[in-house]
């Protein structure tokens, strides 16, 4: 790791039980809040895969979180199928789209980069938009029903606090899974990438591979918070894969810190939590959240877990 | 035979508009190498404000030029107070883009409603044009002759002025050409600055056709993307022959694919990003 | 043995022509010099033989397999490294990290691809040997922006040899340094095993005959004269092109 990173401490300990106590301490609202903010900090973690980590400026990362998100409600609600089918099937086909556009985007960088794969998205929701007599339309596809898992247990999923537990399992793999590979010499690896991709090259990395893969990884567990949200939801709309999606999945990664997957997870907190209370007492939250992206572009572009960095650091040498 | 004429014509002027969005775009793009999400907010802004200018004065003439010229002091601001200070970092470019893109798209709910409007065409070329019993609604024609006469003007500008080679000298290495004594800085305001100008000048003289609702700058936005990636970035003729491209495939898609409308841009620029990254008139 | 063999070699970039018909052979082992003034295509040469460049036309031969079309990174791993005439490290990562990407990309076995690379303690020791090797151990924790001039292109020399390549293809590794640290990078190069083949371009004149076992000179993208340290030092047009050469 950089000379930065620097053990956890009890920290790891301290927000596990705390997760694990919040059904007992907190309203079925207020749980439903933080079963929102863990779905969106996977969501913000696995984005910063690629802003962070490889130094892929990928706009479009929506587009793997809907697919995901609308072939598991497709399979839930038409075919019936239960979790431990629907659930995978998402995130197939957001693997399948991500290696498709990572194909078709890969040969490009920077701010081409940027835009095609925003366009890619565009498209996606375009469809999904477009196709009603399989996506439902602009109506979307209401009364998702809860994950069925076939397992006869005395608890549903479609209660609030087995579902929060529910998430809150995955959410963790998923976490555990995200922090092995940036560990992992591939992890590694797309950091060097993002250093220096002539370097790599010049070292013996095959770039473009490892870059592709970075980009299916990533839609992976895009994917895997898109599906539980639908399940949360209940429901799934072409919302899902709109251009705000995009900026605001972007958003928690540079708020929060690009590039130490903590940052991000802060981040989509933040935001879930800012739209709640801003939502709250005024219909202008899209302004609001614009004005957060001026602001935050302007004089926060490391973000939060910059900002603490830069702090500590002047304070190390006074 | 009269059913294809008048879509492809439809798909025409249309894709004149596109013209108008992409090529600012483009130009901004090929010049800054920043991606102006705001880009289809100047469209929409365009569009309003023409629309209120139009009501106070009843001009349209006023209206185009009001409109266009406003929406270019808002695209000066942007760059000069905002954007400049961005120099090369894609991802904040990308959040300040964003950032202003959802600002304008909720202030304009604010000011003008959320309900869909349309700008009344000008009396002269509120009819049709009639040719051997073919009837054809003379402001579409109007928006394809005054594409046409922009795109020449474009022309004109970008090979055969000072201008237009400060412009392509910075295009191809912003080092040197500052180097040489050319104010890119300026140069960026004034790009940004006339991007802006066209793209509102396409939401205003799109008004009577495509309406002003909200939403329409992220409907543009995305055809304005697909027209720079099927045409090509930094480059007049791409931006028109990719307009055109791009407004006769919706508009063909709209009435032979109604569900899957946006398969049938999506497909060409598959094509496009696969065989050819650059764009078909792509400078790289 | 040859170790690298390069026939009419071309490049050209639009109407320029960078590179025309280079040819010339290394032997494993040997020294071999670049010199020539600036624009002499000798870096547009380099990049061909690493794989950053296509080439226009000719070939390249590695111990005796055609590696024309190979992309760069498949060339690093049939042995050949290179270092960068503009450094080239990876800024945000400790000096360490840099070594160990280096190192890892070298590194075969599969069983280590899942773990964490801070628990690979025979990489991390390989690292902080090699580091203790060349005497920049004190740097190890720091950002590779952050270190001096000069001890960045030690460490781009050291991210070279990292991997235990067959043939080194150094671009100016002295440019820019001080005296004192010019002898540093010279012993570093001088202490280099024999069994590593060594292509380098250099500036320095007494650098390059310093080391040199044989020397090629550029000029215009054309191969001018080839041989050993007092041929060249005498060849007539090589002495024309170069002002400020020593006469000894």
């Amino acid at each position: 790791m950089t000379s930065q990173s620097k053990p956890l401490g009890l920290w790891p300990l301290v927000a596990t039980v705390v997760l694990l106590a919040m059904p007992y301490v907190l309203s079925t609202y207020h749980l439903g809040l933080v079963v929102q903010m863990m779905i969106f900090a996977l969501f913000a973690m696995s984005l910063d895969l690629l802003i962070g980590y490889t130094g892929m400026p990928s706009l479009g990362h929506t587009a793997y979180f809907g697919i995901s998100a609308y072939t598991t409600a497709l399979l839930a609600l038409r075919l019936n199928l239960n979790a431990w089918l629907a659930l995978p099937a998402g995130l197939v086909l957001a693997a399948l789209t991500a290696s498709l556009f990572g194909l078709l985007a890969l040969r490009t960088r920077g701010s081409y980069f940027l835009m095609i794969t925003l366009a890619l998205s565009q498209v996606v929701w375009g469809i999904a938009f477009g196709w009603r007599s399989l996506t439902g339309g602009d109506d979307g596809l209401p009364d998702v029903p809860r994950p069925a898992l076939g397992l006869h247990l005395p608890w549903s999923l479609a209660d609030s606090t087995p579902f929060y537990y529910f998430t809150l399992l995955l959410v963790a793999v998923a976490t555990f899974l995200l922090v092995g590979i940036v560990t992992s010499p591939f992890g590694y690896a797309l950091r060097g990438i993002r250093e220096s991709e002539t370097r790599m090259l010049a070292l013996g990395y095959n770039v473009w591979r490892y870059k592709l893969t970075a980009f299916v990884l990533a839609a992976l567990f895009a994917g895997l918070a898109g599906s539980l949200y639908a399940y949360y939801n209940r429901f799934v709309s072409p919302d899902y894969l709109n251009v705000a999606r995009s900026a605001e999945v972007l958003l928690m990664v540079i708020l929060g810190g690009a590039g130490t997957l903590i940052g991000p997870a802060v981040g989509a907190v933040l935001i879930v939590f800012l739209e709640n209370v801003i939502s709250a007492y005024t219909e202008r939250w899209l302004l609001a959240l614009g004005v957060i992206y001026v602001v935050v572009s302007l004089f926060a572009p490391s973000g939060l877990i910059g900002l603490l960095r830069h702090i500590r650091s002047r304070r190390a040498t006074p | 035979m009269n059913f294809w004429l008048i879509q492809t014509l439809n798909g025409i002027s249309f894709g004149m508009l596109l013209f108008l969005l992409a090529a600012g775009l483009s130009l901004i793009f090929g010049l800054m190498k920043v991606l102006n999400l705001t880009h289809g907010s100047f469209y929409l802004l365009g569009g309003y404000v023409g629309l209120t200018i139009l009501h106070l004065s009843g001009s349209f003439v006023l209206a185009v030029l009001v409109g266009s010229l406003a929406i270019a002091a808002i695209g000066v601001i942007m760059e000069r107070f905002f954007l400049r200070r961005l120099h090369l970092q894609e991802l904040p470019q990308a959040l300040l883009t964003f950032g202003f893109l959802f600002i304008f798209s909720d202030l304009a709910t604010v000011i003008w409603g959320t309900n869909p409007q349309t700008i009344p065409k000008p009396a002269i070329f509120s009819g049709a044009l009639q040719f051997d019993g073919f009837f054809y609604p003379s402001y579409r024609l109007f928006i394809i002759v005054l594409g046409l006469i922009i795109a020449g003007a474009l022309w004109w500008l970008q090979d055969g002025t000072r201008l237009g080679a400060m412009l392509r000298a910075s295009v191809d290495d912003e080092e040197i050409a500052r180097a040489l004594g050319i104010n890119v800085s300026l140069l960026f305001t004034l790009v940004f600055g006339f991007g802006a100008f066209l793209a509102a000048l396409g939401g205003v003289m799109g008004g009577p056709i495509v309406g002003v609702y909200p939403g329409a700058d992220f409907d543009v936005m995305l055809l304005g993307f697909v027209v720079v990636i099927i045409g090509g970035l930094g480059s007049f003729k791409g931006a028109l022959i990719g307009g055109l491209a791009v407004g006769l495939l919706d508009n063909f898609g709209k009435v032979f694919f109604p569900e899957l409308a946006l398969f049938t841009i999506f497909a060409p620029m598959a094509v496009i990003l696969a065989l050819r990254p650059a764009g078909l008139f792509g400078r790289e | 043995m040859t170790a690298l063999t390069i026939n009419n070699l071309s490049r050209h970039f639009g109407g320029l022509q960078a590179v025309s018909n280079v040819s010339f052979t290394v032997e494993v082992g040997e020294r071999r010099l670049m010199i020539g003034p600036n624009g002499a295509g000798k870096t547009t040469l380099f990049n061909m033989l690493a794989g950053a460049l296509p080439v226009s036309a000719g070939r390249v031969v590695l111990f005796g397999r055609d590696i024309t079309l190979l992309p760069a990174y498949a060339r690093a791993r049939m042995g050949i490294a290179r270092t960068f005439q503009i450094t080239n490290l990876f800024p945000r990562l400790t000096v360490r990290d840099n070594l160990v990407l280096a190192l890892l990309a070298a590194e075969n076995a599969v069983r280590s691809r899942h773990r964490p690379v801070s628990a690979n303690h025979s990489l991390m020791h390989h690292a902080t040997r090699l580091l203790d090797k060349w005497d920049l151990s004190a740097i190890a924790g720091k950002d590779a922006k952050d270190i001096a001039y000069g001890e960045q292109r030690q460490i781009d020399l050291v991210l070279a040899l990292a991997a235990q390549p067959k043939i080194l293809l150094l671009d100016e590794p002295t440019a820019g340094l001080s005296a004192a640290e010019v002898v540093r990078v010279v012993g570093m190069i001088r202490s280099l095993p024999r069994d590593i083949t060594i292509l380098m371009i250099e500036h320095d004149m007494d650098v390059a005959f310093e080391l040199a076992d044989r020397v090629s000179v550029l000029h215009q993208g054309h191969l001018i004269a080839e041989g050993d340290v007092e041929a060249i030092r005498n060849h007539p047009q090589v002495r024309e092109i170069y002002l400020g050469v020593d006469d000894e």
